[in-house]
């Protein structure tokens, strides 16, 4: 009983509480699940180790740095010949990530009793 | 009646049998992920990583979930003394399964991909997985009989059917854009789920691993006794409510970190039991040392020891700052995954499956080197993994961050012996695996030999021992 009400009370009041629905940031979200940039690459610390986390690579780098990176890809990333539109959308949801936190580790106070907070 | 002692090919054992060649297979991905971790361009043109990752880690999950319901069906059977509720129900579960992993791993190298992280297959692909669970749940709940004074291992059991089910599910609850649509709201839940699902299958696991263990040692206490049943419930414990330790860096609500962090230390109960017994699970081993099934069981004891003391230490949130985010998560998964789930469920199939037609006795000297190439190269594989995590820990930590495509260059060393231990790994899983996957295609084509003969005489020819 104790795990379905604490399941029911999380999916009727989630963490953020926002009425405002960025379609463009949720089409991204979906053309980031869509060519699994996830396998290498982490959003707050989640993800794979190939690449870098990128929960704040839009501000860190800006949209331009992420844009020639998605044109070219690297050594390891391939090409993945986004369209202008997929490329947009993707824009969009890593801006919307960017201003949901920090996912640096250093920008977090460690207390004595091994609570964390940012 | 599928009896666990039975040399008849049953569905149970096929679902052993599948996992089997998905663990064979899965492992060739890993090491090809691998080999790109140091040779970035690897066969990038037709598999590069992002397809590689979920070939490998979807194989593995797979090889877990089908061996582990392989060994539930077939210690269900002999746990009531009776045959399945509805083979037919079964082999239909069978197929459904087998052939829904089939597409998925096919559409990874076509690069079909839609899901997320563990489950990155097209959503529609998720429906007759969830489908054949359910008619997973049907035949065991009709075959149990009665619910009176049942051992943990049943409890265990039915906890893991359910809880997968429900956290699976929720797994999909992003489909929803009331819940996707906000990255800390998607990735909460997505960890929730994730983090009860692994809780859900180890369940189906050690519910085996304690009935197995009590048939080697002849005696049904344990699996009644209030010990048992305390251990079982700090597991449940931890499966609802530990899962915030995936997240605690997320901006999310504070106080699922701080239930998680609470409920994980619960954990040093267990840890403490096994340091308690030590001792006598020493004597206990060299007793039974001689059954190839209990050798998998006392090694993943010390997997479960070293992998325990892991998580436990990174379920403080002042340590996961600096362990989340590293390989140091993925040495713990690789500990869990192989070091616990792959040996208590390679004790199982050895159980299961060593009476088919040829003797496994025949191999032992295989699987002995085996079993010790594994242990020991997987100890590497694990350190190197840790010491690779404590650098990019360093490196995440520092002020003056070197780029990140430097810090993987210095983490190089670490991953080539990686690499060369995934080898090694492999290598001693094989000659583990093989004899098993022998055996079985001898007995098959045996029968398909002695096909005119009469029904004793199949049987015979197909199981009896040469």
């Amino acid at each position: 009983m104790g795990f379905l009400s604490y399941s029911f009370f999380l999916y009727t009041k989630l963490p953020i509480q926002t009425s405002e629905v960025n379609k463009d940031a949720d089409a991204g979200k979906l053309i980031w699940q869509k060519y699994n940039c996830n396998a290498c690459h982490q959003v707050y610390g989640l993800g794979g180790y190939l690449g870098p986390d990128l929960t704040n690579v839009y501000s860190t780098r800006g949209s331009k740095y992420i844009q020639a990176f998605l044109k070219t890809g690297t050594g390891a990333m391939p090409q993945f010949n986004l369209t202008e539109t997929e490329t947009s959308m993707l824009l969009a949801f890593l801006k919307t990530t960017d201003a949901s936190g920090k996912s640096d580790p250093k920008t977090f106070i460690r207390n004595y009793d091994g609570t964390i907070e940012q | 009646m599928e009896q666990l002692n039975s040399n008849k090919l049953t569905t149970s054992k096929l679902f052993i049998l599948t996992g089997v060649v998905l663990i064979a297979t899965g492992m060739l991905f890993g090491l090809t992920g691998a080999l790109q971790y140091l040779v970035p361009s690897f066969i990038k043109q037709y598999v590069s990583f992002e397809k590689i990752r979920p070939l490998h880690v979807s194989s593995v999950v797979f090889w877990i979930i089908f061996a582990a319901i392989g060994s539930v069906l077939t210690y269900l059977q002999e746990y009531t003394g009776k045959k399945i509720y509805s083979p037919l129900l079964l082999k239909i579960q069978f197929c459904i399964f087998a052939f829904t992993v089939l597409i998925i791993l096919i559409s990874y190298f076509f690069g079909v991909f839609g899901g997320r992280e563990y489950w990155e297959f097209h959503p529609l692909l998720a429906l007759p997985i969830a489908i054949s669970w359910i008619l997973f749940i049907i035949n065991f709940l009709k075959s149990i009989g009665s619910f009176k004074n049942i051992p943990v291992y049943v409890w265990m059991w039915l906890t893991g059917l359910f809880f997968f089910l429900f956290t699976y599910m929720e797994s999909y609850l992003w489909l929803f854009p009331y819940f996707r649509n906000n990255v800390i709201n998607d990735m909460t839940v997505q960890w929730k789920s994730y983090g009860s699902m692994v809780g859900s299958w180890n369940m189906l696991i050690y519910g085996c691993s304690i009935f197995l263990m009590e048939k080697i040692s002849g005696s049904k206490k344990y699996s009644h006794a209030p010990i048992a049943f305390v251990l079982y419930f700090t597991g449940l414990f931890n499966l609802m409510f530990n899962w915030g330790h995936h997240i605690y860096t997320l901006p999310t609500y504070s106080f699922v970190k701080h239930i998680s962090y609470a409920v994980s230390m619960t954990e040093l109960f267990i840890l403490g039991r096994i340091i308690w017994q030590w001792k006598s699970s020493v004597s206990t081993a060299r007793k039974h040392y001689h059954h190839a099934a209990y050798r998998f069981l006392v090694a993943a004891d010390i997997w479960i020891f070293l992998t325990l003391l892991l998580a436990i230490a990174m379920s403080i949130p002042a340590i996961n700052v600096f362990t989340h985010g590293t390989h140091i998560t993925v040495a713990h998964t690789m500990g869990a995954t192989i070091g616990i789930n792959t040996f208590l469920l390679l004790a199982f199939t050895f159980d299961i499956l060593q009476n088919s037609c040829v003797s496994i006795n025949k191999s032992l000297k295989w699987i002995n080197s085996g079993y010790y190439t594994a242990n020991i190269s997987l100890f590497v594989f694990w350190i190197s993994l840790i010491i690779a995590g404590i650098l990019k820990a360093k490196w995440q930590m520092n002020d003056a961050k070197i780029p990140f495509a430097t810090m993987m260059l210095q983490l190089r060393p670490y991953f080539i012996l990686f690499f060369i231990s995934g080898i090694a790994l492999i290598t001693g899983l094989y000659f583990i695996i093989f004899p098993l996957l022998k055996n079985q295609t001898i007995c098959y084509y045996r029968k398909v030999i002695k096909k005119g003969a009469t029904k004793q005489q199949k049987d015979f020819s197909l199981y009896a021992i040469d």
